[in-house]
């Protein structure tokens, strides 16, 4: 014997008219056939048996007005039960409706109950322990050879495929042509191919490729001629990198890296040049890295290629072919997670990534000049956010600028504030400021062009505000 | 098959011997037998899964699988161990086709720790790695790119593993996956796209969205060739399953299947069902049912006792019975699991 209950249309349903009966008592139904109609004041649908059965009793009348959800409506009594029927079977809904408001999108729909907010504003990633992150120690002796980021970038892309067989490089005219900017000279002689893939103008296919072989536990390097053609594949970056891992339970791993040019570039106009900082940042599930120099450069590419998550590498047009020191003949991996400060101060913190860090390195100059001590703290990694070293060299300073190339609303900026007046509002003796990009689509106009960027003398200005100076 | 070319129908053949399909792999009353019971099972968990969410103890979005189940069967009997497969999020019945769990299954859609996901995927989020299932995706289309991804990874190991991709007559309108296509063919990866074409995306049709509605036909541009299969028909399906999967294993690149079937339920499970009528459904379920079929050719070859049926009833609804039981009784995730998953510990 079966009861047969009252079903809702969604979850939200908690009582219904019961319209129409389509059988009557000894009817024999099987399951799918329709055996009522049910109404609300926004839809009505088709109720269908889910059990075999013959109609033994009809619980509820047509017509009868607000039958509450899983009240029992009829019985069935089994036919030559074959099987154990459970309890209580409810019909499947039907739908035969006016569309509900999906249910998910519901505004009605009560959030499952939340877990305890965390408390630190690094509530995006796990808190467990991490161990203390340090750049490695150099070897006595070793030796710093005069590295170009672009051939830094080169150099980790492959000694990690030296060391790993399941590393590969795939982009547009990253094989034969060596790189749009030179960054992939010489792979494809030395790996082949199989290894170093050309692939057509198609970026939403091939990061979605890219992404399913990490899926098949490969380590594929992504490289987007720039980010900003990384829009048409920003789905799969999120929905299907980041996400997986979580919406798997864990199952599925998704090892990549995507990697390029992102930011300013020069006199290229505003599809050519935006940062997307602050975009990937704000994805739980991405890593995000941004160096500044070259042997950042390699030492977080390298970690990078070696993380099991999926990493957004963010590299800067305008720094391709500056030249910095990089530690030569060792494995040279610097931990993603880390900010590293890069000028020691007193008066004033200035945070930034990527290329902003050399503009705020030249205005910490200027600014000594003016007898104002400036701290620059490189973020290098902007997920998850070093805010420990960002807050405690406010404790210091008691006075705090970001820059960032990107725009300032709900920026990279905003974010570093946010940790800051959540750790250390009461040694700050100023409102912080933000440098960033003006808030406006990139000109095209060269001086309209530098008008809308950061630049040393914005960063002297803003420092100047933040110390009263 | 000649490049560049979309063949005809593929026709099931039939003999006199008792024996159906083709001679190097004769259908035989087990193997007819387990199509029905796997079918069966595919519909009585649907309709348990629609049955559940009226009961509101399944939440958002669930897509049931009734109509379709010859497919994910058809095409997953003669999966090897390793062939990955990836569809959208019409995919409890490809994961039943897997092998997976029905408990995992339904715990998972009842938002559990016992589901697949640990009740953090839900419906169309649903993964294992151990029966090859790769999801499970929500984005429309976006399984096209990745399963062609599995197909990249495939090569690259040259593990003579193919990737079956599925998704709808509604994702075949995506952009990616002709850009899929295209790479597929360019590196000759070994990927089956199984073209699920119920003739509704949503609620609009094929007709009204469709250039070119043969949907076989629209891999011609990449020189894949592919072929409109009777998706009602699981034996028509299995043929060309091999047939199609024999053709990307051997290093000749992708390949596509048109299965032509029909869903009997809504979309998802709110749907005004106001795009097509109660008689073209009933039409459909009584005249091209894929059990019913399955049933009447048991019948017609005598291998259809009743027993033996009763039996199979019996079993599946035990194995429903069982599942739904699971998933109604199994813990939420703890609270702590909020925070789980999100990253991989890097080891450095």
């Amino acid at each position: 014997m079966t009861d047969v209950l009252m079903p809702a249309l969604s979850p939200t349903m908690e009582e219904g008219t019961l319209a129409k009966w389509h059988v009557k008592v000894g009817d024999t139904v099987k399951s799918g056939d329709v055996i009522a109609e049910i109404e609300t004041d926004k839809a009505t649908m088709e109720v269908e048996a889910v059990d075999e059965g013959v109609v033994e009793a009809i619980l509820v009348p047509e017509g009868t007005e607000e039958v509450k959800v899983n009240t029992p409506i009829a019985r069935l009594a089994s036919e030559g039960a074959a099987a154990p029927s459970p309890k209580a079977e409810a019909p499947a809904p039907k739908a035969e409706t006016r569309p509900e408001p999906a249910a998910s999108g519901d505004p009605e729909k009560q959030p499952p109950e939340a877990a305890e907010p965390q408390p630190e504003g690094e509530a995006a990633t796990p808190v467990a322990p991490r161990p203390a992150l340090r750049d490695p120690e150099l070897p006595e002796g070793v030796k710093l050879v005069k590295t170009t980021i672009r051939d830094a970038l080169r150099d980790a892309m492959a000694e990690e495929m030296r060391r790993d067989e399941n590393v590969f490089l795939m982009g547009e005219e990253v094989a034969q042509y060596q790189g749009a900017y030179k960054v992939s000279r010489g792979l494809l002689e030395e790996f082949g191919d199989r290894r170093v893939i050309d692939t057509p103008i198609t970026e939403y296919g091939f990061a979605g490729l890219g992404v399913g072989a990490a899926m098949a536990g490969l380590k594929p390097i992504i490289e987007f001629m720039t980010f900003n053609f990384a829009m048409q594949a920003i789905d799969h970056i999120i929905n299907s990198a980041a996400k997986t891992l979580y919406m798997s339970g864990g199952q599925i791993k998704c090892s990549v890296v995507f990697r390029g040019p992102n930011g300013a570039a020069a006199r290229v106009g505003a599809q050519h040049s935006q940062d997307y900082s602050a975009w990937y940042a704000q994805v739980p599930g991405l890593k995000v890295v941004a160096p500044y120099d070259a042997a950042d450069a390699k030492g977080l590419l390298k970690a990078a290629i070696r993380d099991p998550n999926p990493v957004v590498f963010l590299e800067h047009e305008m720094l391709y072919g500056v030249e910095f020191d990089v530690p030569a003949d060792v494995d040279w991996v610097v931990p993603i997670g880390k900010a590293k400060v890069r000028r020691e101060g007193t008066d004033v913190t200035i945070t930034a990534h990527s290329r902003a860090v050399g503009l705020a390195l030249e205005a910490a100059e200027k600014l000594a000049g003016l007898g104002i001590e400036a701290e620059v703290i490189d973020l290098r990694t902007l997920r998850p956010l070093d805010h420990e070293t960002i807050v405690s060299s406010v404790k210091k300073t008691n006075r705090l600028v970001t820059v960032e190339e990107g725009w300032g609303p709900m920026g990279v900026g905003a974010e570093v504030i946010a940790r800051v007046l959540e750790h250390a509002f009461d040694y700050l003796d100023a409102p912080p400021a933000r440098v960033h990009q003006e808030d406006v689509p990139m000109p095209y106009a060269a001086n309209l062009e530098a008008l809308s960027l950061p630049s040393v003398d914005k960063i002297v200005k803003a420092v100047r505000a933040v110390t009263y100076k | 098959m000649a490049r560049g070319q979309a063949s005809s129908t593929s026709k099931r053949k039939k003999n006199d011997t008792g024996v159906i399909g083709n001679g190097a792999d004769p259908m035989t009353k087990d193997a007819l037998l387990k199509f029905y019971r796997d079918m069966l099972l595919i519909r009585r968990f649907e309709e348990r899964a629609g049955q559940l969410y009226g009961m509101g103890l399944i939440g958002g979005f669930c897509h049931l699988y009734i109509g379709q189940e010859a497919i994910a069967v058809g095409v997953q009997s003669i999966k090897e161990a390793g062939d990955q497969v990836i569809t959208g999020y019409r995919d409890h019945g490809h994961m039943l086709a897997c092998g997976m769990d029905p408990r995992e299954v339904m715990a998972e859609l009842t938002g559990r720790f016992t589901g697949s996901s640990k009740g953090k995927g839900g419906s169309m989020h649903m993964f294992s790695t151990e029966a090859d299932f790769y999801g499970g995706h929500g984005i429309v289309g976006g399984q096209v790119s990745l399963g062609t991804g599995l197909a990249l990874a495939n090569r690259y190991k040259d593990n003579k593993k193919v990737a079956f991709t599925y998704f709808g007559d509604g994702a075949a309108n995506q952009g990616q996956v002709y850009e899929s296509f295209n790479m597929a063919t360019i590196w000759k990866l070994p990927v089956v796209y199984v073209i699920e074409n119920n003739q509704y995306a949503m609620g609009t049709s094929i007709e009204r969205s469709s250039s070119e509605t043969h949907l076989y036909k629209r891999g011609a541009s990449f020189r894949i060739p592919g072929e409109e299969v009777d998706g009602m028909d699981v034996i028509a399906v299995q043929e060309a399953a091999r047939k199609a999967a024999a053709h990307a294993r051997s290093g000749e690149g992708p390949y596509i299947l048109e299965m032509k079937t029909y869903r009997y339920r809504g979309h998802s499970m709110s749907d005004p069902a106001k795009y097509r009528t109660r008689e073209e459904v009933d039409e459909v379920r009584k005249t091209r049912d894929p059990i019913d079929h399955l049933q009447e050719l048991l019948e017609t070859k005598g291998w259809a006792d009743d027993a033996a049926l009763k039996a199979i009833d019996a079993e599946v609804k035990k194995i429903v019975a069982d599942a739904a039981e699971f998933a109604r009784t199994s813990p939420e995730p703890e609270p702590s699991e909020l925070y789980t998953d999100v990253y991989l510990e890097a080891a450095q």
